[in-house]
């Protein structure tokens, strides 16, 4: 069997609903515009008379902002407009957002532009628009700004010591008791759990702990954030950007500016990957005030330093393992204490590592404890299940040793002590319906974990969780007088919603997928959408869509009584047609034929629905990884890879199987590849994909995958959120098969070959 | 009576530490009613910054959802994932 065919994706999939246009695989209807390039990203908008943007950025990584001098800048001719923290309204603690959770618009505000320090290598400081970009960057190079240097701190425990250089002085850990009359760099303590821990590894047979180290990792989307912003006289402002969500963009922007949400307008831009990183704003509230100073359009696009420098990436942090479990295998305890970086501004996802990371067990007494700590890096910001993956890492680490001290195969280890309805989960709320043992079953079962392995070869289990949500979606649906129809979402497509929309449009209706136009509104043209991220845009906005189309499917029978002249209790809706059930004939009124008469009963036909979708209900995965390692220089490389995962209902399984292997793909870059390198100053010396090492498809084989369709019940189609569980596994999975393949446990990430070849000599 | 599990910095800060808790309510509006009658000052935290899992269910959002007299409800952070 050659290569190619042994590895060829394959989707086994256990759904068997009936569905016509549900599970099908049509050519996804942004397909031509986006391999032409005709599709429009941030940085492709252009308006007369536009100006261009440049930020200017701290080079150190910790410094107080003594003085800031715009003159010199602002003489250069061709310079339009300078702006400074002095051009946004200061605005207090209190004041919290509400996107998928609340943020702190005083952090954000200060992180957008840095007020009385900088608190990382690339921490904006001012801006400039100026006619050319040449210019532009002159002028960022005129602004005089004087800067008293202070120590830094880049790693969570360091910054937790007592004499760790203070990044804010009004920073008193939260869930202490008593609480610290002290400021710190610990902005809270979560706990989570439930039972007796202690009574837990009292009663355990056999105990494994472990401390595990890894480094904050970027989403690496191949798109740098890019706005352009025409503020006019009347103070209305209109922005395209790229992002993972306009309506986000607009309130963030819009706050942070001083505006009323009304007077922010955004169109959204094609986004070029997200996975968590654009559900924030950087540059469009500068470009909104640099516009109002310049009374010009003003385009800001970051190169691919700046995206390093300052957009966030996910957390790096520690993370110490302690599971017990009897000889049979009954895990009777496990504990998780992990300190994730935030950044320059608290926030780090560490309270979804400790919910997380014990979730896909039934295990009776579990404590997970997690620090929020800031250091001068660039505030982290969401990565594909944020906080999930290092929990995961520390955790399917853990089982893997467990495993061997029990003479037990991974697997069955987990079957053994697997999470299912009923369950109480680690983070106390009881599992509904869910599908973590058939993902198990699925990979016992799969050729990939009894093929024959070669020298040096080692295979590696693990497995992951992730809560996936709902939230408010909006759709409307307008059926056209041929009877096509345009489904109408606000939501940024970044993987493959349009299609799904028009699928589950498509099987609502009962018409051909191809009659549906997907189409992605502003914020002026559509209702309120919460973001694209969570995994929920396929589950909510698809939601939205049925009831869209269950509200059109209404005011088609009516219409069609109108012509029959019988009551609406006679007509049925089947395959894309009404039926007249009270006559002998059956006769029947295709979509098209009710749409083209829409004028003669009544008027165009519209539906809509507005919601906060819930039922999301959370997905499991588990990955089987082979490696070689190259014992004389550390090299690893990835010789066959398996994501399989509980899906729900794949609405488009192409894209489905997309989302998982991008998912392994970026969770592989995250352990044997991907970090930041900091010289000791503070400053980023890795900031470009030359040295900031992402795979790419020549490192790896094609990863396979199998989607395991354990419909949702919270959904009429079964789906669940897909995009997030597949980052959580490979940590722990690339880890055990190094384990496997050169017996050493690395529990210290990348797992690069100058610290593999290391630990290889080192255990001689 | 419903089974009410708040998160344990919330129960530290606002209900001495008390963190399972019996209550009688219809839906979370109503809870959060009770549960300031209860321990003052905990409505806006509750209101603010939480998820809700009513019998498993997680809410994003919550205020009208109904909660039934066996229920169990337990208080989490807000999900945001990526």
């Amino acid at each position: 069997m050659g290569k190619e065919e042994q590895f060829k994706t394959a989707t086994q999939s256990a759904q068997s609903s009936g569905y016509k246009v549900v599970g099908t695989r049509p050519i996804r209807p942004d397909g031509i515009e986006k391999v032409t390039g005709r599709a429009n990203f941030g940085s492709d908008y252009n308006l007369p008379g536009m100006l261009v943007g440049r930020i200017v950025r701290s080079p150190h990584a910790h410094a107080r902002i003594v003085s800031v001098n715009t003159d010199k800048a602002m003489a250069l001719k061709g310079v339009k407009a300078v702006v400074t923290s002095a051009d946004f309204p200061e605005i207090g603690p209190k004041a919290r957002g509400a996107g998928e959770a609340p943020i702190s618009f005083r952090d954000l505000s200060r992180n957008v532009m840095a007020r009385e320090k900088a608190l990382y290598d690339g921490h904006a400081v001012a801006a400039v628009a100026a006619t050319t970009t040449a210019i532009a960057e002159q002028a960022a190079g005129l602004v005089e700004i004087e800067y008293e240097v202070l120590p830094h701190v880049l790693d969570a425990r360091e910054s937790m010591k007592p004499d760790a250089p203070l990044l804010h002085d009004d920073m008193f850990t939260k869930g202490l008791d008593p609480k610290p009359e002290t400021a710190s760099n610990i902005n809270q303590r979560f706990e989570f759990g439930i039972g007796d821990i202690a009574a837990g590894f009292a009663a355990a047979d056999v105990i494994v702990e472990y401390d595990f180290t890894t480094q904050c990792v970027h989403q690496g989307y191949i798109e740098p954030h890019a706005c352009v912003a025409n503020t006019t006289e009347d103070g209305m402002s209109t922005v395209w950007a790229s992002s993972q969500g306009q309506f986000m963009v607009r309130n963030y922007s819009a706050t942070v500016c001083g505006m009323d949400i009304s007077k922010v307008r955004v169109l959204p831009a094609e986004i070029g990957g997200g996975f968590g990183g654009k559900t924030t704003v950087y540059l469009e509230p500068v470009a909104i005030i640099l516009s109002k100073k310049a009374g010009k359009p003003v385009k800001i696009v970051m190169n691919r330093e700046d995206v390093f420098r300052a957009t966030g990436p996910t957390s790096g942090g520690h993370a110490y393992a302690k599971i017990g479990a009897k000889k049979d295998g009954t895990i009777t305890a496990g504990e998780l204490t992990m300190e994730y970086e935030a950044g320059a501004f608290p926030g780090s996802p560490v309270q979804f590592g400790c919910m997380t990371g014990y979730a896909p067990y039934d295990i009776e007494n579990v404590k997970t404890v997690g620090f929020d700590v800031v250091v001068n890096r660039p505030k982290v910001a969401a990565y594909r299940a944020p906080g999930a993956p290092v929990a995961a890492f520390a955790v399917e680490s853990a089982l893997d040793e467990l495993a061997k001290k029990l003479v037990m195969d991974p697997i069955a280890l987990r079957e053994k002590n697997a999470a299912t309805e009923g369950t109480q989960s680690a983070y106390g709320p009881k599992f509904q319906r869910i599908g973590y043992l058939e993902t198990l079953h699925a990979a016992k079962n799969h050729p990939h974990y009894s093929a024959p392995l070669g020298p040096n070869q080692g295979r590696g289990v693990a497995s992951g969780f992730w809560f996936n949500i709902g939230g408010e979606s909006s759709a409307a649906m307008h059926i056209n007088e041929d009877g096509t129809v345009e489904v109408v979402t606000a939501n940024p497509d970044i993987g493959g919603s349009r299609a799904s929309m028009a699928i589950m449009a498509a099987e609502v209706l009962g018409i051909d997928v191809s009659r549906v136009k997907p189409l992605i509104a502003d914020t002026a043209s559509s209702a309120y959408s919460m973001l694209t991220g969570g995994s929920r845009v396929t589950f909510a906005v698809g939601k939205a869509v049925c009831e869209a189309a269950d509200d059109v499917i209404v005011q088609l029978r009516q219409r069609a009584a109108k012509v029959w002249d019988v009551d609406i209790d006679a007509v049925e809706w089947t395959d894309g047609a009404a039926i007249n059930t009270k006559s002998d004939a059956n006769d029947s009124l295709t979509l098209a034929a009710i749409a083209n008469t829409a004028g003669k009963t009544g008027g165009p036909i519209s539906g809509k629905a507005n919601i906060n979708a819930t039922g999301a209900g959370p997905g499991f995965g588990t990955h089987i990884c082979d490696i070689e390692v190259d014992p004389e220089t550390g090299r690893t490389t990835v010789v066959r890879y398996t994501a399989i995962q509980d899906v729900g209902t794949a609405i488009h399984p192409s894209y489905v199987e997309g989302q998982l292997q991008g998912g392994a793909v970026q969770g592989i870059g995250w352990a044997l590849n991907e970090e930041y390198i900091y010289d000791d100053k503070g400053c980023l010396q890795n900031g470009g994909f030359l040295d900031y090492r992402v795979p790419v498809a020549s490192d790896l084989p094609m990863i396979d995958t199998v989607l395991v369709e354990v419909p949702n019940p919270g959904h009429r189609f079964g789906v669940r959120g897909v995009g997030e569980v597949p980052i959580v596994p490979p940590l722990a999975a690339v880890a055990n098969a190094v384990a496997a393949a050169a017996n050493v446990r690395m529990t210290d990430l990348p797992i690069s070959p100058p610290k593999l070849l290391a630990a290889i000599d080192g255990s001689k | 009576m419903a089974k009410i599990v708040l998160q344990r910095e919330v129960a530290r800060d606002f209900a001495n530490g008390e963190a399972e808790i019996e209550i009688l309510a219809d839906d979370v509006r109503q809870l959060i009613k009770k549960l300031e009658l209860k321990f003052p000052g905990i409505g806006d935290r509750l209101r603010e910054r939480t998820a809700i899992a009513i019998d498993g269910e997680i809410f994003q959002d919550p205020m009208l959802q109904p909660i039934h007299e066996h229920s169990e409800v337990y208080f989490l952070p807000m999900i945001e994932g990526g």
